[in-house]
């Protein structure tokens, strides 16, 4: 069934009334408004309120935020993490250290007392405390450490050569030219024979054993090493012959007539114990009681005196 | 008298400290309209030499705000509805304000109204020494004869015009001259102490300090005559919407003020008495089709009139210009007769200028300057404002003379009575004070 209503068309809504004539407004501010304004337009209030309270919330809140101790700690925390990973990015690393200037035996030393572990990288490490390390151990004349680049680490040594072995109570040593101890004897045998020293406090005038040593050079094989005495002189000890005991004043021109006397006289071929130069004024030798014997003797004249050794 | 000359003094002071601060605000007080201006004074004071200063006193401000508003609660010239005067004032000041961008806490005020009265002094002294000093001025001063001003009105202006020593006249500056009699003549300007009252309750209502009061018809004067004209003698009539004041200049001093309560507003309630109109209305078709010569070409143009009072035959009503002309004219003309009636009272027929100067919101009426020849002499011109630095386009027409020449007031005040130090045997206080003083010092 259709329903019987005809279409009409839309159904208009009414025409709103005109809006009615606006009031005429008074165009005058309040008071209140009027005196804000005159407030807002005062310079220094102004700038307080511009300049002053933005900064005053700012610090405020800064200092609400410092005042929870967990809070700053997450903060230094974050801080630190993000420290780390700039650290740790592949451009800042180290990967390599490069040891030259040293024996292997002292490379490996060094870089056991380096003790790296690579990859490290080159915001932990303090080159200046490295290089106190390094010049730190007994073979190390001086070391320079620095960061090559490329993620190497590289460290010049220069060692110290030995120059003497000194022989103490302690045990036996190899000392440098300065008599700075370089490395234990049994640890590092000497590729090269060298001079001997012993006697305390040896170590202490080795610029002196050296100049005698230099001095002994005629000597040759037959040298067996240098004896410090009371911490004052030296002894000249021989494989087959006396003992030279030098003074302490002038010991190099002491050693001098000893080797004259022994160009001259074969002195040191004698049958002596020691040869006394401690006295500068007068040579004092020691006989051996063999010698003394036949010394007695011939005094005695029991036995010729000639050209006739036994 | 006493008490004026503290208020006076205490109100140069505000002004010296404005000037100090930089920024002064002008506001002047009309019938038809309220306009306000913000001064700003620059460091580079040009000082004033010979009496007048580069560019005629108008450089070393600049104005930087200005507003203005429809008057309302102002009759003839004075306040009448203080809460609605002083809403109107805070709109313009605010304008200005906001113009600006500046707070402005002291106001110099200008009002046309509250019945000014021109009195002509003069006082003569024996000099004691032979030449005129800074304290002469003084004596000379206050041996002026005050006369009997009346009750509840107070000076708005004493200004020294004139002084003479022995036998030479015309001094404009009698310091340093030599001379045994010293002799002023000053004009003192009185208005109803009522009005003044009511206008320092309005501006400090506003959070304003009243730095200066002045007259009207005198800033109009000095800023819509151009020097020539100060010096040599004119009168300067400023017709303004409810009262219309003039003013005699002679030698660059005012010498007369007066007031006609009437203008432009009363030929604006004529034209809606006469054509049966609301006054908004009647106002506009003043504005745009007014004025006083009708011509055979204005009995052709219609204008529409318009109406809300429902009747369709009362509101759709046309007249012609010509009528309109004629509904106008006579009220103008009984303006201009009074003013000359004023002009005449006050013997400006016996000046050696005759030039008149129109000016004000009224003057705009197109063939004014016409009619008005025809009533006070033919020597009658329309003038406009000094330009001033800053002032926009909007305030340089001949509506805004008033204020300009407050501004102008506001930078280079003339000297008037209370500029100079009261003589120390007038002021009983001081001597006491002094007394006080010798004992301290020597005790």
């Amino acid at each position: 069934m259709r329903p019987l209503i005809a279409h009409r068309g839309p159904v208009h809504a009414p025409r709103p009334e005109a809006e009615p004539a606006r009031l005429h407004r008074d165009p005058a501010p309040s008071r209140l408004t009027y005196r804000v304004q005159r407030l807002w337009l005062t310079p220094l209030f102004r700038a307080l309120l511009r300049v002053g309270l933005p900064s005053f919330a700012v610090i405020a809140s800064l200092l609400w935020y410092a005042t929870d101790e967990a809070r700053v700690q997450a903060l230094r925390d974050q801080v630190a993490e993000i420290r780390r990973e700039i650290e740790d990015r592949p451009e800042f690393r180290i990967n390599v250290l490069s040891i030259e200037g040293a024996s292997p035996v002292v490379t490996e030393e060094v870089r056991a007392t380096l003790a790296l572990d690579l990859p490290i990288s080159s915001f932990d490490i303090d080159l200046a405390a490295l290089r106190n390390r390094v010049e730190g151990l007994p073979p190390v004349a001086s070391a320079s450490v620095r960061n090559a680049g490329g993620g190497t680490l590289s460290v010049e040594i220069t060692e110290r050569v030995p120059a003497l072995i000194w022989q103490s109570r302690a045990g036996t040593v190899l000392i440098d030219a300065e008599g700075n101890f370089v490395a234990d004897l049994a640890a590092r045998p000497p590729t090269e024979p060298l001079p001997m020293i012993a006697g305390q406090d040896a170590d202490l005038a080795v610029a002196e054993a050296l100049a005698l040593l230099e001095a002994a050079r005629p000597l040759g094989e037959r040298l067996r090493g240098l004896v410090r005495v009371g911490e004052r002189r030296w002894d000249i000890v021989l494989r087959d012959g006396p003992r030279i005991l030098l003074p302490a004043e002038a010991p190099r021109a002491a050693l001098d007539r000893v080797l004259v006397l022994h160009d001259v006289q074969q002195i040191l071929d004698r049958d002596l114990l020691r040869i006394d130069l401690r006295n500068p004024g007068q040579l004092t030798v020691q006989l051996t009681p063999d010698a003394m014997e036949t010394l007695e003797l011939q005094r005695a004249g029991l036995v010729p005196v000639g050209d006739e050794r036994g | 008298m006493n008490l004026l000359y503290q208020s006076q003094r205490a109100m140069r002071a505000k002004r010296e400290e404005a000037m100090r601060r930089g920024v002064i605000a002008v506001l002047d007080i009309g019938t038809f309209k309220i306009a306000c201006l913000v001064l700003r004074f620059d460091e580079t004071d040009i000082t004033p030499g010979d009496g007048i200063g580069a560019m005629a006193g108008q450089a070393g401000f600049r104005v930087i705000g200005a507003a203005t508003t429809r008057s309302r609660g102002v009759k003839f010239g004075e306040i009448d509805t203080v809460q609605e005067t002083e809403r109107a004032i805070r709109t313009a000041v605010q304008g200005a304000q906001k113009m600006a961008q500046t707070r402005v806490d002291h106001v110099i005020v200008s009002l046309s109204g509250a019945r000014p009265r021109s009195y002509g002094l003069d006082g003569e002294i024996t000099l004691q020494t032979g030449s005129v000093e800074d304290g002469d001025i003084a004596s000379v001063l206050a041996a002026c004869d005050v006369p009997d001003i009346g009750h509840g009105r107070e000076v708005l202006h004493a200004q020294p015009v004139n002084f003479s020593l022995d036998h030479r006249t015309g001094l404009a500056d009698p310091r340093g001259h030599v001379g045994s009699r010293l002799s002023v003549d000053m004009h003192l300007l009185t208005i109803e102490a009522g009005a003044i009252e009511t206008l320092l309750h309005c501006v400090k209502r506003c959070d304003l300090d009243l730095a200066g009061l002045a007259s009207a018809p005198y800033v109009s004067g000095i800023s819509s005559l151009v020097e020539d004209e100060q010096e040599l003698g004119a009168a300067c009539i400023d017709m303004g919407g409810g009262s219309t004041s003039l003013s005699i200049f002679m030698k660059r001093h005012m010498i007369f003020a007066d007031t006609v309560r009437m203008g432009g507003d009363h030929v604006t309630s004529d034209i809606s008495h006469g054509l049966q109109i609301p006054m908004p209305h009647a106002e506009r078709i003043k504005a745009r089709f007014g004025g006083v010569m009708a011509t055979g070409l204005d009995d052709r143009e219609i204008i529409e009139l318009q109406s809300e009072t429902g009747d369709w035959h009362h509101d759709r009503r046309s007249v012609s210009r010509s009528e309109l002309i004629g509904v106008m004219r006579p009220r103008i003309e009984e303006i201009l007769e009074e003013t000359r009636a004023r002009l005449d009272a006050a013997g400006f027929d016996h000046l050696p200028s005759q030039r008149i100067v129109l000016t004000g919101g009224a003057s705009l009426l197109p063939g004014l300057d016409g009619l008005a020849s025809r009533i006070l002499g033919n020597q009658v011109r329309l003038g406009r404002p000094l330009r001033v630095q800053g002032l926009p386009q909007s305030a340089c027409g001949p509506a805004f003379s008033a204020c300009v020449g407050l501004a102008l007031f506001a930078a280079h005040p003339q000297d008037e009575w209370w500029d100079f130090e009261t003589p120390a045997d007038r002021y009983p206080a001081r001597s006491v004070k002094r007394a006080v003083r010798w004992f301290r010092d020597n005790w």
